[in-house]
């Protein structure tokens, strides 16, 4: 079973228009972006074949790993906290 | 005059034993917690060792959601090719002090914040508490989208990430070497199912942690703990080991439940949620400033988690800072002071109580593991061939035992052997 559909039986309500993380990719290093990609328990970061960065919200689990690994980069990375009644709800966890 | 005398941030374990106890002692307490219901945000692997709630609420597994009491722990080490357990079934985890549970965070955390719901305190649930109102320097309240609350103090039980230790200046970012992510499983399977796999009966369960090849020899490792009627499996790893790590994490989670000790455990299960989360497991090399002027950080916040190895904490901490804190807040009450002149007196009931004697004990444990490789790579080899050594028969000419494993220790380096085995004495 891979990532997604694994991802498929959680529930979450996406707030539209409203990420909770924006990533600006230009401000990254090589070695960084990659490790995004890899750190991802959810594997929401991944690259085009031209090695572009591609990020999707819908689906965080809002762990804070990737706020972690970008920290050290001032400004790539803006992580929040979902708005109330929005992002994964846990109904086990 | 404030909205409240405590503002509780996070309704986790440690915010809602909070708040339970200073309602109970006759605070005005509001908790605002995040998720549409206590517990929604949160993760465990995960147990329970039960006797700091214990002492919050004696008795207290008789009517709250537990799932299983663990009476079997399993330590494995693996290869890719091989698996070598240690299984140890016991009664003597009876007692409640003693105990501990399997417990699933989205139930259990309902329930205690309904104890804390029910002494007293008001509960803003989902709510966001977005900034730390400031009066003159001081924390005085939180601000909720457009509305301002106030309070006498503010204390921070809002998770490992807690992005308001952070702005109260209490706590640095988190270091990716003083953290662990985690990502976890939750397989329904028959309850008879997993009493006939797991060797259990009804309301028993068992932990069962993997070391080596679950983590790919990062630092690191797996875990399956029973519930009722379904299974945790899941995986955790070091953030500063897996940034250099050419696997994705999904990928080597996947790879571990597939693999061939994993695979018939879960057979026929229904995956019905996949989670991550953050562990702190810096231990006291990453202990934050714990109080300032009308304000406190507890639990995961606090980053209070301990792993070594074999027994992985957490929930114990955070449910005694939780109780430890109220303390501390109860006697500001009554001292009408909430000054850090008398709140630093959590930190001095945390370096009194198992909390902090316990970080301290085992200072070294983090740096040992993280510096430790060994343990996740080769010691599961030389395990893995000192068993084959014994096990395998083949025809071909038998020799002593030790002269097949002696070779085998060698190569691992016995001055290794002894100095691992050593430093791992005084850290664990």
């Amino acid at each position: 079973m891979n990532v997604e559909q694994k991802l498929s039986v959680d529930k979450f309500a996406v707030d539209e228009g409203n990420p909770h993380i924006v990533l600006h990719p230009e401000k990254f290093d090589e070695a960084t972006l990659k490790a995004l990609t890899v750190i991802c328990p959810a594997g929401l970061y991944t690259r085009d074949e031209s090695g572009r960065m591609a990020f999707e919200v819908a689906g965080c689990l809002e762990c804070g790993t990737c706020r972690v690994v970008a920290a050290h980069i001032p400004g790539a990375l803006e992580w929040n906290y979902p708005r109330a009644s929005f992002g994964v709800q846990f109904r086990y966890g | 005059m404030a909205d409240y005398d405590a503002i509780v941030v996070g309704a986790g374990l440690a915010g809602s034993t909070a708040a339970y106890c200073m309602a109970k002692a006759g605070l005005s307490v509001l908790v605002i917690e995040r998720g549409n219901t206590a517990g929604a945000k949160n993760v465990t692997g995960g147990r329970l060792y039960a006797h700091s709630l214990e002492d919050v609420f004696p008795g207290f597994a008789d009517e709250a959601p537990v799932e299983r009491k663990i009476v079997r722990e399993r330590v494995s080490m693996m290869t890719d090719d091989s698996c070598f357990t240690a299984d140890f079934h016991s009664s003597r985890f009876n007692e409640p002090h003693s105990a501990s549970y399997t417990v699933l965070r989205a139930e259990f955390d309902a329930w205690l914040a309904a104890k804390a719901e029910e002494a007293g305190c008001d509960v803003v649930c989902p709510g966001n508490a977005d900034e730390l109102i400031l009066d003159n320097g001081k924390v005085a309240g939180i601000r909720s989208g457009e509305d301002e609350l106030t309070s006498d103090v503010v204390l921070l039980a809002d998770g490992v990430n807690s992005l308001l230790g952070q702005k109260a200046g209490l706590k640095k970012e988190l270091a990716p070497n003083h953290v662990a992510v985690g990502c976890k499983e939750v397989v329904e399977l028959p309850r008879g199912v997993i009493n006939d796999r797991f060797g259990l009966n009804d309301a028993e369960g068992m932990a069962h942690l993997f070391a080596g090849a679950p983590s790919n020899g990062m630092v690191g490792g797996g875990f399956l703990y029973t519930n009722k009627e379904s299974v945790c499996v899941g995986l955790v790893v070091t953030v500063s080991d897996l940034v250099k790590s050419s696997a994705r994490l999904p990928d080597l989670m996947e790879k571990f439940r597939e693999s061939a000790p994993l695979k018939p455990l879960l057979a026929g299960g229904k995956l019905v949620e996949y989670s991550a989360h953050l562990v702190p497991e810096g231990g006291l090399h990453m202990l934050p400033t714990l109080s300032d002027d009308h304000v406190l950080l507890l639990g995961d916040a606090a980053g209070l988690c301990l792993n070594l190895g074999y027994t992985v904490r957490g929930m114990d901490y955070a449910v005694a800072s939780g109780q430890l804190a109220a303390q501390t807040v109860i006697e500001a009450r009554e001292k009408a002071d909430y000054s850090n002149a008398v709140l630093k007196g959590y930190k001095d009931r945390l370096e009194q109580s198992f909390v902090l004697k316990d970080m301290r004990t085992h200072k070294n444990a983090p740096e040992f593991i993280e510096h430790t490789s060994r343990m996740f790579n080769e010691y599961p080899e030389l395990v893995a061939d000192v068993f084959t050594q014994m096990f395998k028969v083949d025809g071909s000419p038998s020799r002593l035992f030790l002269k097949k494993a002696l070779p085998l220790v060698s190569r691992a380096g016995i001055f290794n052997l002894i100095k691992d085995g050593f430093k791992a004495t005084r850290a664990l």
